[in-house]
C-alpha cells in the first residue's frame, strides 16, 4: 500500500508539471499563473514571433544535419565493428557505450575547449597562407560546431541500434547473395541495407530528437547562434509566458511522435524476423 | 577416386591436397578427390567431420589453408563466391525475407552484368517455378510458405542460374519424414533432368545411399572411403565405414591367420571366426585388432534344433530372441547369443512364413556364410 502511494506520487511529480505546461499553453489569459479560459492564441503568437521562428529554423537545420550525418557515420561504423574480432572490438564497443553515458555538460565543455583550441591554431595559419588580399575566413563557433558536437554524441546511439540489428540478422543471407553472383556492393544494397534500414531510420529519428531537444551542448558550442531550447531558456528569464508553454508543448508533441515512430520501427522489425525463423 | 596430378576431363570438382585449418583444428585435412560431371555426389559423416567445410570451400565461403579446389578444370584459389559457377541450397534455405518468391528466384539472374529483359526474366522465373512444382506462387511472401515450399523455392533460386555444380547443405534436415522421402525422389529426378552435378552434404546415411551415385565418407577432416553406395555397403574398408553405412553386427577380435582373402580371427574368449578381406582395405597383420562384420540380412535364423547344414550356413550359434519387430517385408530380431552378444537379424518374409516366425524368449539357432562375413580393421 505504501509502495503504491509512493509510486503514484512519483508519477504525479513527473507528469503533473508537464500536464500543466500543456494545459497553460491553451490559457487565454496573459499570465502563466492563473487559468482564465481555453484559447489557441498563444500558438499563433509563438508561430508569428520572428525570433522564435529563427531559433526553430536553426534547430531544425542542426537536428536534420546532425541526424543525417550520425546515421551515415554510425551505420558505417557499426558495419566496420561487426567485422572486427577480439580485444579491439571489445574496446571500441566499450567506448561507444561510455560515450552514451558521458554527461552532456562534459561533452559540451570538451567540445568547446577542443574547438576553440583548434580554431586558435588554424586561424593564424589560414591568415598566413591565404593567397589574395581579401580577408581570410575566420573559423568560429556556429552551426557547424553544434552539428559536429551533436553528430558526435548521437552517432553512438545509431551504432548501438544498427549493431543490434546486424547481430540479429541471418548471416547466411549475405552468403546466399554472394553465392548468387552479387558483388559485395550489390549485396550491401540489396540485402544488408534493407535488413538494417529500420534500425537506421530509428537511429535517425532518435538522433533528430536528441539534437532538437538538446540545450547543454548547444549552449556551449553554438556561439552567437540561438537554437530553440536556448531561445526558450533566455525567454523564461523574462518570465514564463503562455507563449513559452505553447512552444514547449509543440516541442513535446514533435519529440514524442518521433520517439514513438522509432519504437514502432524497431519493434515491428523484431517481430517479423522472429516470425521468419 | 583420387586425382593428384592432371585434371580429369570429365570432372567438375577436384580437390588437390586440400586442407582447411581453423586455429589448431584441422577441419579438412589433406583431402584429394574428384567429382564426375553429371553425378550426384555426397559428403557423408557425423557432425564435425569436415563435410560442410568441404562444401563451403567449393562455394568459396572458405579459402583452403593448403591445396587447391578446381571447378570445371579451373583453379579457384582467391576467387570470391560471387565469381564461382556454383550455387548453393542452404540448410536454413536463406531466402531473402524482404522479397517475394519471384524476386528471390530471379536474384541470381538480376546480378549478371548482362541482365535479361523483364519479360525474359519473368519467363525464366515461371519456368523455374514450374520445375519445382510451385507455379502461381511467384507473388507470395517467403514467410507465408511451409518448410517444404521454401525448400523448393531455394532449389529454384539456385537452379535458374544453370550452375556447373549445385551444392546442397543438409537440404532436407528441416523437413518431416514423409516430406523428406518425397523430396529425395524429387531431387534425384531433378538431377537427372537438368544434368547438373549435385553435391550433397548429409549426416543421414539413408539419404546419401538412396540419392547418390557416389559417396565420400568423412571422419575428422579426412576421407575414410569413397565409392558408389553399393561399394560402400558391400565392401567397407574398415569398421567405421561398415558401422556408418547400414546396420552391422560386429564381433571384436584379433587376426590369427591370413590365407589369401580369407582371414581367421580369434575373440577374447578363444572362439575362432573366418571372414573375407574387403576390396581396397588396408593390409592386415597377424595380431591386428579387427572386427568380424556381418550384415543383419545375411544372417539366417532357424529353430533351436537346426544346425549349420539345415540353415545352409558355415556357422551355427544358439541364442535367445530378445526382441522382435515386424516390418512387413522383413522381421527384425534382436538375438542374445552367448559367444557373441546381441545380434541383429533381418529375416525375409519367405523364410518367416516357412518357419512360422519366433517370439521373444524363444531359443533359436543363427548362422552365416563365412564368405559373407568381413574382417575389418578397427579404426
Amino acid at each position: 500500500m505504501v509502495m503504491r502511494v509512493y509510486s503514484f506520487v512519483v508519477y504525479l511529480f513527473l507528469y503533473v508539471p508537464i500536464g500543466i505546461i500543456v494545459l497553460f499553453s491553451f490559457n487565454s489569459g496573459r499570465h502563466a499563473s492563473e487559468f482564465v479560459g481555453l484559447s489557441s492564441k498563444w500558438y499563433g503568437k509563438a508561430l508569428s514571433n520572428p525570433f522564435m521562428m529563427d531559433a526553430l529554423t536553426s534547430s531544425l537545420i542542426i537536428a536534420f544535419s546532425a541526424a543525417t550525418l550520425s546515421s551515415i557515420m554510425g551505420t558505417t561504423a557499426a558495419l566496420a565493428l561487426q567485422r572486427m574480432r577480439g580485444p579491439v572490438r571489445v574496446i571500441f564497443d566499450g567506448l561507444i557505450y561510455i560515450s552514451i553515458m558521458i554527461p552532456g555538460i562534459v561533452i559540451g565543455i570538451a567540445t568547446l575547449v577542443a574547438l576553440v583550441t583548434v580554431f586558435d591554431i588554424l586561424n593564424p595559419v589560414l591568415a598566413a597562407i591565404w593567397p589574395d588580399d581579401n580577408r581570410p575566413p575566420k573559423l568560429s563557433l556556429g552551426y557547424i560546431s553544434v552539428i559536429a558536437a551533436h553528430t558526435l554524441f548521437t552517432m553512438s546511439l545509431v551504432i548501438v541500434l544498427v549493431r543490434a540489428r546486424i547481430t540479429g540478422m541471418d548471416r547466411t543471407l549475405i552468403e546466399a547473395s554472394q553465392d548468387l553472383y552479387a558483388t559485395p556492393w550489390q549485396t550491401f544494397c540489396q540485402i544488408t541495407l534493407p535488413q538494417i534500414s529500420p534500425a537506421i531510420l530509428a537511429g535517425f529519428l532518435l538522433s533528430f530528437t536528441f539534437s532538437f531537444d538538446d540545450f547543454i551542448i548547444s549552449f556551449f558550442v553554438a556561439g552567437a547562434n540561438t537554437t530553440l531550447p536556448i531561445y526558450i531558456f533566455s525567454s523564461i528569464r523574462r518570465g514564463i509566458t503562455p507563449e513559452v508553454n505553447a512552444i514547449g508543448t509543440m516541442v513535446l508533441v514533435v519529440s514524442l511522435t518521433l520517439l514513438i515512430i522509432a519504437q514502432v520501427l524497431l519493434r515491428s522489425r523484431e517481430n517479423k524476423s522472429s516470425r521468419d525463423n | 577416386m583420387t586425382a593428384n596430378s592432371a585434371h580429369l576431363q570429365d570432372a567438375d570438382i577436384e580437390f588437390h591436397g586440400v586442407s582447411k585449418h581453423f586455429g589448431d583444428v584441422k577441419a579438412v585435412d589433406n583431402v584429394s578427390l574428384s567429382v564426375a560431371r553429371g553425378s550426384f555426389f555426397s559428403f557423408l559423416g557425423p557432425s564435425g567431420c569436415g563435410k560442410t567445410t568441404s562444401l563451403r570451400l567449393i562455394a568459396g565461403f572458405e579459402q583452403p589453408t593448403h591445396g587447391d579446389v578446381y571447378i570445371g578444370g579451373e583453379a579457384m584459389i582467391g576467387v570470391p563466391p560471387h565469381k564461382r559457377p556454383v550455387n548453393m541450397v542452404f540448410q536454413s534455405y536463406a531466402l531473402f525475407p524482404h522479397m517475394s518468391v519471384a524476386d528471390n528466384i530471379g536474384y541470381g539472374l538480376r546480378q549478371r552484368s548482362s541482365k535479361p529483359s523483364k519479360t525474359e526474366l519473368r519467363k525464366q522465373i515461371d519456368e523455374s517455378l514450374e520445375m519445382v512444382r510451385m507455379s502461381g506462387y511467384g507473388n507470395r511472401r517467403v514467410w507465408e510458405m511451409s518448410g517444404g515450399q521454401q525448400q523448393r523455392v531455394a532449389l529454384a533460386r539456385a537452379l535458374i542460374n544453370r550452375p556447373t555444380v549445385l551444392l546442397l547443405d543438409e537440404p532436407l534436415a528441416a523437413l518431416d519424414r514423409k516430406l523428406r522421402r518425397d523430396m529425395q525422389i524429387e531431387l534425384q529426378t531433378l538431377q537427372r533432368d537438368v544434368g547438373i552435378t549435385f553435391i550433397l552434404v548429409t549426416h543421414d546415411q539413408e539419404e546419401a545411399l538412396s540419392m547418390s551415385s557416389n559417396i565420400c565418407i568423412m571422419r575428422d577432416g579426412r576421407i575414410e572411403q569413397s565409392g558408389s553406395p553399393r561399394e560402400l555397403y558391400d565392401q567397407p574398408i574398415n569398421r567405421y565405414v561398415a558401422d556408418f553405412v547400414g546396420k552391422t553386427n560386429f564381433v571384436a577380435g584379433s587376426v590369427t591367420q591370413i590365407n589369401g582373402q580369407t582371414v581367421c580371427m580369434k575373440t577374447g574368449n578363444g572362439r575362432s571366426f573366418f571372414g573375407m578381406k574387403t576390396a581396397g582395405s588396408p593390409e592386415l597383420d597377424v595380431g591386428a585388432r579387427v572386427s568380424l562384420a556381418i550384415r543383419p540380412e545375411l544372417t539366417v535364423v532357424g529353430s533351436k534344433a537346426s544346425n549349420a547344414e539345415d540353415l545352409n550356413t558355415d556357422t551355427a550359434f544358439q541364442g535367445k530372441i530378445r526382441n522382435q519387430i515386424f516390418l512387413g517385408e522383413h522381421t527384425e530380431y534382436l538375438i542374445d547369443v552367448e559367444e557373441i552378444g546381441d545380434v541383429l537379424v533381418l529375416s525375409p518374409k519367405s523364410i518367416e512364413s516357412a518357419s512360422g516366425g519366433f517370439d521373444p524368449g524363444e531359443y533359436v539357432t543363427i548362422g552365416w556364410k563365412n564368405d559373407q562375413a568381413h574382417v575389418l580393421k578397427d579404426s
